[in-house]
């Protein structure tokens, strides 16, 4: 029995608008409304309705043979609502049916996992609500921006509850060992890793329509071929990609809409083949061993790492500078900064300012809205500049001030309270009259402590003015 | 494979790029085995450089007496030239102010010389260009009967008439290098006496290489030449100089952004004064320097002293030599907001020196730099940005030095060279 996976991945960034360093102060907003509106309208005429459409009709046709799975970023989702709402309603649909299941990610579609844990933990659990509340399910399954994943990461992820993950099934973490199993995390074993069969799923994202491609075109029977041709011990195939691939990366005119209305079609015709879900495969599979992936992965470039992103010494500014603000954050209570927050975040951001593309060519250009990946940078930190200010006179110098305050009188009353165990530990095998009342001494001492310590805090203040 | 190539200038007696690009090219000529080349300019002064060429000929030391000149109708389109008005086409700065002052008193005299039958040179940019150039393709004539050669090559609309003239006189085939058109220079408004002698060069060679793509297409639409015949070489740069390294550190503790150029129409230094305005008016500790001198010189300096900005913004006059690397090496950008410029050597200087550099996309250079900020010419608000973010944001200096120079070390005269090389092959074997 061999499965398939089919899982697609919805993200589009807010694109910012063009931001010069004079408007830095002035103008605090940043976003290419137009470009916005029309990218995600075409996006859903040219590909998520039409798509949406053909999945729910194989569905239902199948009656619980087949099945999908998405990730919509919570990004995604705020602008579906805006722009094409009518999107929304048909994905609401298609998880009614119960074969469409919801993967969790990172609300803001960002980095974070390689940065900061608790930041990382806080947009999973956004993401997990915004799934919750807008298609009625709890992903069980998470996948990462992009597909970047590590041993950490995983370590994390499975702290969190998930029972399985998504990761690039790259080459230079499986090495002869074949995508089409289920692994494990190497140190939390019990999150098992589904690895994305990279040759099969680019043939459909990436070459389809290239008709110099020697397999062009690319027919459902043609691929059911290749999947014959996948050794019989092998038990999971899967196909993993962007859902624009449907409608805007091909155009409807190169057939890809009814290469996907047809493939269940021939796959299902064989008794050998059967659809899964993140989530049933992962119940449903055991791991054959434990993946070891020390360095970041990811399902972008050639390289499958994460230097789309982090490659060069723009990105690393940009990138650290963003996170540099996560202690402000952290006391930020402003939706409007929050939102921001978000939305500066995308990935996509750091990607344009990638110059790899100088060596190898490669597709940058594909929804690209900079000419040179020094514009990128140059826009991008204008608009981080603007936000920082922004944050900076949201959140007071003094609350922080306060902040660190109170974080010492909470760590000296833990101090305490240790101590008052032990005593309470000494006291109790000598007399438990003893034990009561040190209990109540405790409170006094501490209270004493408290007092000592405002006395410190308004003495600084004192001095201070 | 021998090759007569005319030149205007060679190092060290030059005023502008032309000469600098003629000698580079040379040199990297003199890298492929079987390849000579006969370099001629007006004036040889006899201490040029001449390890990397087969020889000099000076056509000042060439003389016409009791010679014939083999094509008859050639002195009958010559005669057309006439010195009518001031023409300073490539002017040394220093002596525009002379030259301007000069009134033009000579009439045309056809063919005058000296007691040996030779013509007086100056090989300069002055107001006897015509003239110069007039002789300079009749001597031309001459030396192209007295050489043996393969193939005849000419720099820049100053030598098409000796290119020609080579050509009739022997029927070799002629590859015209286009260095730089009227239209770059003028802006548009275009010399006729020039722009024809341009035009009748392109025509008569077999093979025109422009400098850039940029050019290219000037040649192509504005001259009507086939695009088949016209062929893009890129220039290169000379590794830089050791006396021209270890300026040590900058002493003031302020950002300093550079124009280095001409302050002519061409150079667009206008842009940049409206740019440094914007930049200033949000940022303190940045100093904006004008080096160089021209014809706008004072119109700019009325400009930058109307938006109130002088305290922060510098004008140097001329820079030389070593000053301009140490004018460099305390320079945070290099700004080069050309209008049109066929090529554009100077960044590539700049880049060497470890220099960020911002230049318009009118400039050739801009097709092959992938390190270099780029914005349109006309585009202040873009270049401002551009200034603010070298500035303000440290990763885009630790890119640029990093990979800016490796970049331009990696631009050769030596592959120049070879492309030059392949378009010989393709005339002489025809």
């Amino acid at each position: 029995m061999k499965n398939i996976c089919l899982y697609f991945q919805l993200h589009q960034p807010v694109r910012l608008r063009r931001y010069r360093f004079f408007d830095i102060g002035n103008d605090h907003y940043y976003y290419d409304d137009y470009a916005n509106e029309s990218n995600i309208n075409k996006l859903a005429h040219t590909c998520y309705l039409p798509t949406n459409r053909i999945l729910l009709d194989l569905i239902k046709k199948y009656k619980g043979k087949f099945s999908v799975a998405f990730s919509i970023s919570g990004t995604m989702i705020d602008q579906l609502k805006l722009y094409a709402p009518e999107v929304i309603d048909s994905f609401k649909e298609l998880a009614k049916t119960k074969h469409a299941e919801f993967l969790a990610e990172t609300s803001a579609h960002s980095l974070v996992s390689l940065r900061n844990v608790e930041e990382f933990k806080r947009q999973v659990a956004q993401q997990v609500k915004i799934i919750e509340d807008t298609f009625g399910q709890v992903p069980v399954v998470f996948r990462n921006t992009e597909l970047i994943y590590s041993d950490e990461i995983g370590e994390v992820v499975s702290q969190m509850g998930f029972k399985a993950i998504l990761s690039e099934g790259a080459k230079q973490i499986l090495g002869w060992k074949s995508s089409n199993y289920m692994y494990c995390n190497s140190i939390e074993p019990r999150l098992k890793v589904l690895m994305r069969n990279y040759h099969m799923s680019d043939d459909i994202s990436l070459r389809f329509s290239n008709q110099t491609w020697d397999s062009w075109p690319l027919t459902a029977d043609k691929f059911k071929g290749w999947l014959d041709g996948v050794s019989e011990s092998e038990e999971v195939v899967n196909l993993f990609m962007n859902y624009e691939t449907f409608g805007s990366v091909h155009s409807v005119e190169s057939g890809i809409q009814g290469f996907l209305s047809a493939l269940p079609n021939v796959v299902l015709s064989d008794k050998n083949y059967a659809f899964v879900t993140p989530s049933k495969a992962a119940s449903a599979l055991q791991p054959v061993s434990a993946i070891h992936v020390p360095s970041a992965t990811s399902w972008v470039d050639e390289e499958r790492d994460v230097t789309a992103w982090l490659g060069n010494e723009m990105q690393n500014e940009a990138v650290d500078k963003l996170y540099a603000l996560l202690p402000l954050m952290e006391q930020c209570s402003d939706s409007a900064l929050l939102k921001d927050w978000q939305y500066l975040q995308s990935s996509d951001h750091f990607y344009y300012m990638g110059t790899k593309f100088f060596a190898n060519g490669g597709n940058r250009a594909y929804q690209n809205p900079y000419q040179t990946p020094y514009d990128a940078f140059i826009n991008y930190m204008n608009v981080l500049t603007d936000f920082a200010q922004r944050l900076r006179q949201a959140v007071p110098q003094k609350s922080q001030e306060v902040k660190t305050l109170q974080h010492t009188i909470e760590m000296q009353q833990k101090e305490i309270q240790e101590l008052e165990k032990q005593l309470v530990k000494a006291g109790v095998e000598i007399k438990k009259p003893a034990a009561k009342r040190t209990s109540s001494k405790k409170s006094t001492t501490s209270e004493k402590v408290v007092a000592e310590s405002e006395k410190k805090t308004t003495r600084k203040r004192v001095t201070k003015k | 494979m021998r090759v007569l190539m005319f030149g205007w200038e060679f190092p060290p007696h030059i005023s502008g790029g032309l000469g600098t690009a003629c000698y580079g090219l040379t040199r990297g000529m003199a890298s492929i085995p079987d390849l000579d080349v006969k370099f001629v300019v007006p004036k040889a002064f006899g201490d040029e450089d001449k390890s990397k060429v087969e020889d000099i000929i000076g056509a000042n030391n060439i003389s016409i007496n009791g010679k014939r000149l083999r094509v008859s109708h050639m002195s009958k389109q010559l005669d057309y030239i006439e010195v009518e008005s001031m023409l300073v086409p490539y002017v040394d700065p220093q002596d525009f102010w002379k030259l301007t002052s000069l009134k033009v008193g000579e009439t045309f005299r056809f063919l005058q010389t000296n007691s040996e039958g030779k013509f007086h040179f100056t090989g300069k940019y002055g107001t006897t260009l015509l003239e110069e150039i007039r002789n300079y393709a009749i001597i031309a004539n001459i030396i192209a009967q007295e050489n043996d050669f393969d193939v005849i090559h000419a720099h820049d609309w100053l030598t098409y008439p000796a290119g020609i003239a080579a050509k009739e006189a022997t029927g070799k085939p002629l590859v015209v290098h286009v260095h730089a058109t009227d239209f770059d220079r003028s802006g548009g408004s275009v010399n006729p006496v020039v722009y024809d002698i341009e035009r009748r060069g392109m025509h008569a060679a077999d093979k025109v290489i422009t400098v850039s793509n940029l050019t290219r297409n000037i040649v192509i639409e504005k001259y009507g030449v086939p695009a088949e015949k016209v062929i893009t070489v890129y220039n290169a740069v000379d590794p830089l100089k050791k006396e021209y390294t270890g300026f040590g550190p900058k002493t003031i503790d302020e950002k300093i952004i550079t124009f280095l150029g001409r302050i002519t129409m061409q150079k667009g230094p206008e842009y940049f004064i409206e740019a440094a305005n914007k930049v200033l008016q949000k940022m303190e500790n940045v100093r904006f320097v004008m080096a160089g001198s021209g014809d706008m010189m004072e119109k700019m300096i009325r400009r930058a002293a109307s938006l109130k900005i002088m305290d922060r913004f510098h004008f140097t006059g001329f820079l030389r030599g070593q000053d301009v690397y140490q004018m460099l090496s305390m320079s945070d950008l290099y700004v080069m907001p050309s209008v049109s410029e066929p090529f554009g050597i100077s960044p590539l200087e700049a880049m060497q020196s470890n220099v960020p550099v911002l230049i318009s996309y009118q400039s050739g250079v801009s097709e092959i730099l992938k390190y270099a900020i780029k914005t349109d010419f006309w585009d202040i608000d873009a270049m401002a940005d551009a200034m603010y973010a070298v500035l303000n944001y440290p990763s885009l200096q630790q890119l640029f030095a990093k990979y800016g120079k490796e970049e331009v070390d990696s631009l050769k005269w030596e592959n120049s060279a070879v492309k030059i090389k392949s378009i010989y092959d393709s005339v002489v074997c025809r």
